[in-house]
């Protein structure tokens, strides 16, 4: 099954000649409508007359999540406020949140992403779509929502938390479809377990699983636990939200772009420069018909490959590659998105720390965990493990009220943490290690 | 009246307390009391040591968090109850006692055991006033 035919499945030539049309109305309306851009442009020597083929895309300059902040909050907005309907905000993170803000028209392009996406997962009318992607400034959850609804199909609000109720209306309302994070389907499989509910006598059917970095392997054990079929599913705020790229359920084997909507390239982080289809690089994303915030060559420092090899599906859309990595440093945990450098400047608003940190990433019972480790010195030091306690206690909350998520802090001995010249070594990601 | 004694923080692995007592006895540093705090990540080993601020510099050259603190030495009669004479009055005195622990020698027939308060000078005054015996620093060291 096909959400929408005739665009998912159009030939390369036609698909091409959307494409550029696209792109130069987007570039025309950005460097009209926004500063940012037609200062870069400007800078560049190049007007939107010189976008002439989709290969001109080469000559634009790259927008960052830096440039967002910066612009903060509406300063990338293409239209009036008026024309705004919903505004969403990156999470979890400290200072000023990435803001995005979408047109009537970009949520109903989102809504048909979304449902294209559901249908590619193998969801159709008729489903029970268990959506526990949270709610709120995050995009997860509203936007599988609005595309559960598009496609017609019965959308339960559950948003994220509350495992046991998950479990009850999962079992008591049929669910057949799950959304989520890929770590949190395995410990609702395993709190199911404990309530005495056995997945593989439910409904549920598909699962679509985003917001975190997953495995092949992790996908196995999914589906052997939950007896449902795993779909990798990519988004990201800035671009639109969940709903960017999913794997289709008759290949899974790597996830198709929305090419009439987001141009996508993978380039050599170090030099800007594309890399050859098929090898690793960042994925670079210009969207093509956004109103709202439209964004040119926005860098997601998301590592993966492309292919634009035909599919079994008979979708001609590109195919990207499970996202490997980042080209920086932030992680994923628990689907927050956390810089090191955020964890740094909470540790140095509190008395005395020094900011000798070291970040420990980690899986256990399929929970990512983060510990912090911060050195105690002759400042921190008190010989009244009281006072120790609390202090790691009030670090713990003070990273749990700045950037949402639960961590464990453990005190460590001075000069524990290793120094290096250079770049300092802030964090030790074990997850892949399982 | 107050003890100096030295705390030094460290991390729960194994090795790191003999590594201390390495470090000490190497130096000719002699332990005369100690006690260790301990959680599930770090711990606090207390010592009272026949020379204070050498035992505090070698460690912290070796890299170890230190800190100097004071603490009481307080005697108690070697027979049931006597513990509970001190921690009694201190209690009707609302002086808190952060941590306790006893010395390793006697002090003729007394034993002595070893008080951190929240209040030190007013825990010494009530003390003394009391009648209780409070050993001189100077004293401990060379016990």
């Amino acid at each position: 099954m096909i959400y929408n035919e005739e665009f998912e499945t159009l030939p390369r030539p036609a698909l091409e000649a959307l494409q550029l049309k696209r792109l130069k109305s987007t570039i025309k309306r950005v460097y009209n409508q926004v500063p940012f851009y037609r200062e870069g442009l400007d800078k560049a020597g190049i007007i939107p007359e010189d976008i002439n083929s989709l290969s001109d895309l080469q000559k634009l300059p790259f927008t960052h999540k830096q440039d967002m902040r910066d612009s903060y909050p509406y300063g990338l907005f293409a239209v009036p406020m008026e024309e705004i309907v919903r505004i969403h905000a990156s999470s979890g993170t400290t200072g000023k949140p990435t803001v995005v803000g979408y047109t009537r028209k970009d949520i109903e392009v989102w809504s048909e992403l979304m449902a294209r996406s559901f249908v590619a997962a193998g969801a159709h009318k008729g489903d029970i779509i268990h959506n526990a992607y949270g709610y709120g400034l995050f995009t997860g959850g509203l936007g599988a929502h609005y595309g559960a609804e598009r496609l017609g199909a019965s959308v339960i609000p559950m948003s994220g938390g509350n495992t046991k109720k998950q479990i009850l209306i999962m079992k008591d309302f049929g669910s057949t479809v799950l959304t989520c994070t890929p770590s949190y389907s395995l410990y609702l499989a395993e709190a199911a377990l404990e309530e005495g509910v056995d997945f593989k006598s439910l409904r549920l059917r598909v699962g679509i699983f985003g917001a975190e970095p997953w495995s092949e392997s992790m996908r196995k054990e999914i589906e052997s636990k939950l007896n449902i079929c795993a779909i990798d599913i990519y988004g990201l705020s800035e671009i639109m939200g969940p709903g960017v790229a999913i794997e289709c359920h008759e290949a899974k084997n790597g996830l198709h772009i929305w090419e009439d909507h987001f141009l996508p390239e993978i380039i050599d982080p170090e030099t800007g420069n594309l890399v050859p289809e098929g090898e690793k690089g960042e994925l670079v994303i210009t969207t093509i018909t956004k109103e709202g915030i439209p964004l040119v060559r926005y860098r997601t420092r998301d590592i993966t490959s492309i292919t634009y090899d035909p599919c079994v599906c008979g979708r001609t859309h590109a195919r990207i590659a499970r996202m490997s990595g980042r080209s920086d440093d932030m992680l994923i945990i628990r689907g927050v998105n956390i810089f090191p450098s955020q964890i740094e400047s909470v540790l140095m608003k509190i008395e005395k720390v020094e900011p000798h940190y070291l970040l420990i990433v980690d899986r256990k019972d399929n929970l990512d965990t983060l510990e912090v480790q911060v050195e105690v010195d002759e400042q921190l030091f008190s010989d009244e493990v009281k006072h120790l306690q609390a202090l790691a206690q009030a670090i713990e909350k003070e990273i749990k009220d700045m950037l949402g998520v639960t961590c464990k802090v453990r005190l460590v001995e001075p000069k524990t943490i290793l120094r290096s010249e250079g770049k300092a070594k802030r964090v030790i990601d074990k997850r892949g290690e399982h | 009246m107050q003890v100096d004694q030295i705390s030094i923080f460290i991390e729960n692995k194994s090795g790191r307390l003999a590594e201390v007592a390495g470090i000490l006895g190497e130096a000719g540093v002699n332990i005369r009391a100690l006690s260790l705090a301990d959680t599930s990540d770090f711990g606090i080993l207390r010592l009272i040591v026949n020379d204070c601020e050498k035992a505090k510099q070698i460690l912290k050259d070796k890299g170890f968090t230190v800190s100097k603190t004071e603490v009481v030495a307080i005697e108690v009669p070697d027979r049931p109850g006597g513990l509970s004479d001190i921690l009694h009055t201190l209690d009707r005195e609302s002086i808190n006692v952060e941590y306790m622990y006893a010395f390793v020698e006697r002090c003729e027939e007394n034993a002595v055991i070893i008080f951190r308060f929240d209040e030190t000078e007013k825990a010494i005054e009530i003390l003394l006033n009391q009648g209780f015996n409070l050993l001189q620093g100077e004293r401990l060291y060379r016990m």
